[in-house]
């Protein structure tokens, strides 16, 4: 029976979000069909290194050993672009619609594949089965689908100047995308024309060479994609061989740097994709249930481990107490735990190496005076997890505001004027993307237009797809990947 | 301050509810499509669905015979004692006194669309007088439309004065306040309409998506829409209200994906029938043939199970 | 005796005033036929920082002028040069040039200006784009000036070598710091002289004079210069690129050589595209 009387006035009421419901474990069975052990990919043949050397891949989410990694040494990486090199000339000459209909048909046995690589990149790098099952692999796939297209029609790409291929391109990829970045880079390079050659990140492998047997299977010409596995050393030989046209990095700003000081003396072009540290900024007009939504996505989204993350959030000072109740209540429903559960919102941190750097600079902004919320939550025994994070009193000065931590914790700071957001969010060296939410549209497009970063999310956060331009401003690396504006970094005015 | 303008109280309402971004919206409710519910949990989720559902039959041709079938069912869904009854049988006032007889006392309730429903479109005094009539023949919950007329032309004061009409009526029958929500078109106002009938209504009372009479029923974005503004209003004030999507959720796949949202959006508290109901008809044939297939292992044919009537 | 003309001081150009080095140095330099010309102050680090501090002040009025605005303005220049044409052949004549490729040079100087203030309001529409995402998203592309970029000028030409260099940077909103010809810094002087009359707001353009050894350690690493632009050949473009990893600083060269600075290839959309960063935006399509 309904009271009779408003009950105003009383202590402030909570919401209850326990067990009463619980769900039941509802893991992803597909096989994802791994081989033991993984052999470099050169000349379109998996080769063994002959470095002789294999390296453990493990399952973050357990620490159990997946497969054997082969280990590129300075011959294997030659041998590479010496396949690479020989590939060029013909690959270069093949017409652009046959080109087209080859990434067509990539993308098409990726889709054939889905789910079995979404399983192995879960597996081997620790995200949940709904991201690399909704996300990864189905973006991936739309890459190559998109840029299959501009094969044909590379005499648009650039008004009034006829393009060609550069030649061979180097790259080398991070460890949190694995499949959706070697997407990135592989398919303008060659729908433009380029040979390649590719390293994935040290901790994930697995999926850049599942993606070589879907190479074999669509007939693509031995050695114009070639994959050398290795870690940081075998990163340095390719971005530093002379064979490389261009070279395409994307990971931290460090490492960034550093290929830059290494190329200094070549006229080698580059494109860099670096670290980010982005403001998501919350005005008091913005649609707040929305607002949080994408608060929610910016941080967590991939345990965090996104160089455009929304890692300091902006609030306005009016409705700062009611967004951070509200972000409390949102992240005690999301569930940490086994990736491969469909259920699972924030999977594994994809190594041990991460998660004490995590741990490290949540520790500095405990030290540092910041208030730390974290919900309740069972993390797995085994494996690498950190349950989401919440930061609050954080000022500029923190390091948690200044560095990237690539994992998943937000720290809040507020501010009271538009001027003020923007002083804010754009004092960093990083300049990857931002956010803004706010009902008033005007605000929208001249925050758009003050804010220092190449993606501006406006009411929404971490969109991405392959017709939209994605790169940093500042120091956070230049170029830009995807759209016609993406391709164009892959070619030289004939 | 009363403001006097149409458009000034437009723009005062929204501001005091806040905005609502449409493809946010459709964001959040398809990560409540991606929860794979197994199981026990499963089990648990179809169970507690049967028991939030109000049973509805509301046709022209619906005689007291009807009402007696639908009533049998409504108390014993399934053989299986497991199975709980639901929570009331939905009818229109003239069947009210037939479905107290049957219903009794078994706590199934007995609720009665009111206010010359689905359109309101009658004098008002005529309007509370079918509330008082239905409650006086026996109704424990009255289902009331909003005067969309009102709404959409700004009269938000006569919108909500027409509630608490209504809420006064009732006496101890509990309220659900129809929106209509494919009538109000967008969030904003959804958004907007929930506040202004929760402004009146008390603990204990609902609102409801939908007649079932217009084309676009509940959608799980209109349902996150008012378990949102539920959620805002209730940490506000302390006011729990109760939630009944309806007209359009026809499977137990539809029904666990909404119960998803109350559990991630409302919690633990809300998942009962005293706060969240589904209006359905054909969506209990469907909950029992699943529970049927989770307690046998295999899949059922429909027609095993009664009254698969396929109003709404 | 006849009258004794006054001969002028060369200063560089900073913020919109004439000003000598705060160091007070200077070096000489002699005309085409060894006599000598004048003493040009020899700009040292804290200029170049002084100058950087000046183009960033007037940076975000730049870019935030309407396209039409900077078209006009960079015509406007484009007649202030006209209209001294000789003025300013006659000083790349004392120099060595041959007349006759001197009135060609400054008359493609003319030329350029008015190429890139035509770009000024088109280049955007060629260069940007609106993305059509698989999602309910309006997402769109459009170019921002990179900030305050510094250009180094080629000794051959000096006058078309610096002015192709600044007017594309500037068309597409970005402050320079340049730094002129270290052998021919007269016609630099010039310019700015023709800049201070032009509607070009001060610290625009800041062009300084000096030792290229000197000052491009400092082009390399000062972190606010967002990008450099140089003549520059093998040894000098390390440095720059080394200076430049520091900041992630976006570095282009042209050939020191020249190359064929009077063919319309000199010219261009890629040439404003070098100096743009692109941004993209994205925003939900509801109701």
């Amino acid at each position: 029976m309904p009271a009779t009387r408003r009950t105003r006035g009383r202590a402030p009421a909570g919401l209850v979000f326990g067990d009463l419901w619980e769900f039941d474990p509802a893991p992803e069975t597909a096989d994802p069909r791994l081989r033991g052990r993984y052999d470099l990919f050169i000349g379109g043949r998996f080769v063994r290194p002959r470095s002789g050397k294999y390296f453990d891949s493990i399952n973050p989410a357990n620490e159990r050993k997946l497969a054997d990694i082969a280990l590129a040494g300075p011959a294997d990486v030659d041998a590479a672009y010496a396949a690479a090199a020989r590939a060029f000339r013909p690959w270069a000459a093949t017409p652009g619609r046959e080109r087209g209909k080859l990434l067509f048909r990539i993308a098409r046995l990726l889709q054939d594949r889905a789910r079995e690589f979404a399983v192995a990149e879960t597996m081997d790098g620790g995200k949940p089965i709904r991201e690399s099952r909704d996300f990864d692999v189905p973006m991936a796939a739309a890459h190559f689908f998109y840029h299959a297209g501009w094969a044909d029609k590379l005499e648009y790409v650039a008004p009034g100047r006829a393009v060609a291929p550069l030649g061979v391109v180097g790259q080398v990829i991070p460890w949190n995308f694995p499949l959706l970045m070697l997407a990135w880079k592989l398919a303008p390079a060659l729908a433009m024309g380029n040979c390649v050659v590719l390293k994935p990140a040290e901790t994930t492998s697995i999926t850049a060479l599942k993606l070589a047997e879907i190479l074999q299977d669509a007939g693509l010409p031995p050695g114009v994609v070639n994959f050398v596995t290795g870690a940081g050393e075998t990163g340095a030989l390719v971005m530093g061989h002379p064979g490389a046209a261009k070279v395409a990095f994307t990971g931290s700003t460090e490492v960034g740097k550093a290929i830059m000081r290494q190329l200094a003396g070549t006229d080698r072009r580059m494109t860099m994709e670096l670290g980010g540290k982005a403001a998501n900024i919350v005005f008091d007009d913005a649609p707040i249930g929305q607002a949080v939504e994408g608060i929610v996505d910016g941080i967590f989204f991939n345990q965090g481990h996104v160089c455009c993350a929304g890692s300091r959030l902006l609030v306005h000072e009016p409705v700062a107490d009611e967004v951070v109740a509200k972000l409390k209540n949102r992240i005690r429903v999301l569930r940490v735990g086994d990736p491969l559960d469909k259920n699972t919102d924030l999977g594994a941190i994809n190594s041990r190496t991460q998660l004490a750097t995590i741990r490290r600079l949540v520790a500095s902004g405990l030290r540092e005076g910041a208030v730390m919320f974290q919900p309740p939550c069972r993390l797995p025994e085994r494996g690498f997890y950190f349950p989401p994070t919440l930061f609050t009193g954080v000022t500029q000065s923190h390091r948690i505001a200044r560095e990237e931590i690539f994992g998943p914790v937000l720290s809040i700071l507020t501010f009271r004027t538009v001027d003020e957001a923007i002083e804010k969010a754009n004092n960093t060296a990083y300049g990857l993307s931002a956010g803004v939410w706010t009902d008033k549209g005007s605000r929208i497009l001249r925050m758009s237009t003050e804010l220092k970063a190449g993606v501006v999310w406006a009411n929404t956060f971490n969109r991405f797809d392959p017709s939209s331009p994605f790169g940093g401003y500042k120091e956070s690396g230049f170029g830009r990947e995807g759209g016609r504006q993406g391709l164009l970094d892959y070619a030289r005015f004939a | 301050m009363t403001p006097r303008s149409p458009h000034a109280a437009h723009a005062r309402l929204l501001d005091e509810v806040g905005a609502v971004d449409w493809v946010g919206v459709e964001e959040r409710v398809s990560k409540f499509a991606t929860r794979s519910i197994k199981r026990a949990s499963k089990v648990w989720g179809l169970k507690m669905a049967v028991s939030m559902t109000d049973l509805t039959t509301l046709e022209g041709k619906d005689t007291p015979g009807k009402i007696e079938s639908l009533c049998r069912k409504a108390l014993r869904p399934h053989d299986d004692p497991e199975v709980p009854h639901v929570a009331a049988v939905c009818v229109y006032p003239s069947m009210v006194r037939h479905a107290r007889r049957h219903v009794g006392v078994s706590g199934v309730r007995v609720a009665s669309v009111a206010t010359a429903f689905p359109s309101g479109q009658t004098h008002y005094r005529t309007r509370l007088a079918e509330v008082r009539g239905a409650v006086a023949d026996g109704a424990d919950e009255v289902d009331m439309v909003i005067n969309r007329g009102a709404f959409l032309s700004g009269d938000f004061a006569r919108v909500q004065d027409e509630i608490a009409g209504v809420v006064e009526a009732c006496g101890r029958a509990a309220l659900k306040v129809i929106l209509e929500v494919s009538e109000l078109e967008t969030y904003d106002s959804i958004r907007a309409a929930s506040f202004l009938a929760m402004g009146v209504l008390r603990p204990g009372d609902f609102i409801k998506t939908s007649t079932g009479k217009t084309s676009i029923n509940a959608t799980l974005g209109s349902n996150q829409v008012m378990i949102e503004a539920i959620r805002d209003f209730y940490l506000d004030t302390g006011v729990p209200i109760g939630m009944k999507p309806a007209g359009g959720i026809r499977t137990a796949k539809q029904a666990l994906q909404y119960l998803v949202a109350v559990k991630e959006t409302l919690g633990d508290a809300w998942l009962t029938p005293k706060r969240y109901r589904f209006g359905a008809t054909s969506l209990l044939n469907d909950l029992l043939r699943q529970f049927e297939r989770e307690k046998t292992g295999a899949y059922q044919a429909p027609y095993r199970f009664s009254e698969a009537a396929e109003s709404y | 005796m006849s009258r004794i003309p006054v001969t002028k001081t060369p200063k560089v150009y900073i913020g919109g005033a004439f000003v000598r080095s705060e160091s007070a140095r200077t070096f000489r330099i002699s005309g085409a036929d060894g006599a000598f010309f004048a003493n040009i102050p020899q700009c040292t680090r804290k200029d170049l920082r002084n100058a950087v501090e000046a183009a960033a002040k007037a940076g975000p009025g730049w870019a935030r002028r309407t396209p039409y605005n900077r078209a006009q303005i960079l015509y406007r220049l484009a007649e202030m040069l006209e209209a001294r044409s000789g003025e300013l052949a006659a000083s790349l004549v004392r120099f060595g040039a041959a007349r006759r490729d001197a009135a060609k040079g400054v008359a493609a100087c003319v030329d350029r200006l008015i190429h890139y203030a035509g770009w000024a309001d088109k280049y955007e529409q060629l260069l940007g784009s609106v993305n059509p995402v698989a999602t309910r998203h309006f997402n769109f592309t459009v170019t921002e000036p990179m900030g305050v970029v510094g250009v180094i000028a080629p000794d051959s030409p000096p006058l078309l070598g610096l002015v192709s260099m600044v007017a594309p940077v500037v068309a597409c909103g970005n402050t320079v710091v340049a730094l002129a010809s270290e052998r021919f810094p007269y016609p630099a002087v010039l310019l700015g002289e023709m800049l201070a009359t032009s509607d070009l707001p001060g610290g625009v353009v800041n062009i300084l004079t000096g030792l290229r050894r000197e000052l491009l350690p400092t082009f390399a690493t000062h972190a606010h210069l967002r990008a450099v632009y140089a003549a520059a050949g093998g040894e000098e473009r390390r440095t720059l690129r080394l200076g430049a990893a520091e900041s992630v600083k976006r570095v282009r060269f042209v050939d020191k050589a020249g190359g064929d600075w009077l063919a319309d290839s000199a010219q261009g959309l890629e040439m404003i595209r070098g100096f743009v960063e692109f941004k993209t935006t994205w925003h939900p399509i509801g109701s």
